[in-house]
């Protein structure tokens, strides 16, 4: 089966990679942008999908920091 | 005798053992390697373990010798982590915290003064608190954090080891923490490279504190 996990910086944790995004998109006439968070996504297949959240907390996501979200394709 | 885990992508680890032959004895440790018995202390150094792909340090704590360290910190034996080392001990549970990307998002290569705490443990009983240490940083995911009330609970158990002086936080690190150590404060961590100041001739040998503390400390049982 197929699966995205989509992992981001949680609430309340500075990004500064997407202030720096955030900060560059008015420069190329793209305005009232706000809040860009950057984060990334993993694509995998997996023979068993319950073993998903494991495998994020103990690898793909730090939960310290990240949040994520797995979304399973039917 | 002292270990250097050697990572693929590390690139400090002939540094550090450089800086551990001043003070004693050491050799390389091969990432493959499980069996640490007759080492007295392990160094974790500085680079970009297995490319430092996903987060720094997060393929690291799964290799061989980041299990087998995991049973001699256990055991009470002594471990220096530093930048990348210092990221692997965090992703491994065996330091409290996580290293984000610099504030600034670039990569820092410069000379910074830290200054050490009154901290728990065979280091903290070795470096004298409020001691002011010249020692280099060198990286892109160096700035320290945990939650706050994580935080209250490392300060008040003694478990911070160093922070960057007044005015010297140069990553953005919460509370300009430098370092820190585990609850039984054999295991330190830190973003400066120590082994990188041991010589007057490249500037401080402020760093070979550090490793007088790891030398000096005796063998698991």
């Amino acid at each position: 089966m197929k699966a995205k996990v989509l992992i981001r910086p949680k609430d309340g944790i500075l990004d500064p990679q997407g202030k720096a995004v955030e900060r560059a998109l008015p420069a190329l006439g793209f305005e009232g942008v706000h809040d860009v968070r950057v984060g990334r996504l993993v694509e995998l297949e997996t023979d068993d999908p319950s073993k998903l959240d494991d495998l994020c907390e103990k690898l793909l996501a730090n939960p310290l920091i990240e949040d994520f979200e797995v979304e399973l394709e039917q | 005798m002292i270990g250097v885990v050697q990572f693929p992508g590390s690139c400090d680890e002939r540094d550090a053992l450089a800086a551990v032959q001043r003070v004693g004895e050491g050799r390389l440790v091969w990432h493959e390697e499980t069996d640490l018995s007759g080492l007295d202390g392990v160094v974790i150094p500085g680079g970009f373990s297995y490319g430092d792909y996903l987060r720094a340090g997060a393929i690291a704590r799964f290799s061989p010798a980041m299990e087998a360290v995991d049973r001699f910190a256990a055991e009470g034996g002594p471990v220096l982590g530093i930048c990348n080392g210092f990221q692997v001990l965090c992703e491994a549970g065996l330091l409290p915290g996580a290293l984000l990307p610099n504030v600034g998002l670039r990569f820092l290569c410069r000379q910074v003064e830290l200054v050490a705490e009154d901290f728990e443990g065979s280091f903290g009983s070795a470096i004298e608190s409020g001691d002011r240490l010249s020692i280099p940083v060198k990286h892109m995911s160096g700035r320290y954090f945990a939650p706050d009330d994580q935080l209250d609970a490392l300060e008040a158990g003694g478990r911070i080891a160093f922070r960057y002086a007044a005015g010297e936080n140069p990553n953005g690190s919460v509370r300009d923490i430098a370092g820190v150590v585990n609850e039984a404060g054999n295991v330190l961590g830190l973003m400066p490279h120590p082994e990188h100041a041991v010589d007057p001739l490249t500037g401080s040998d402020d760093g070979l504190s550090l490793f007088r503390a790891l030398a000096t400390q005796a063998a698991p049982a």
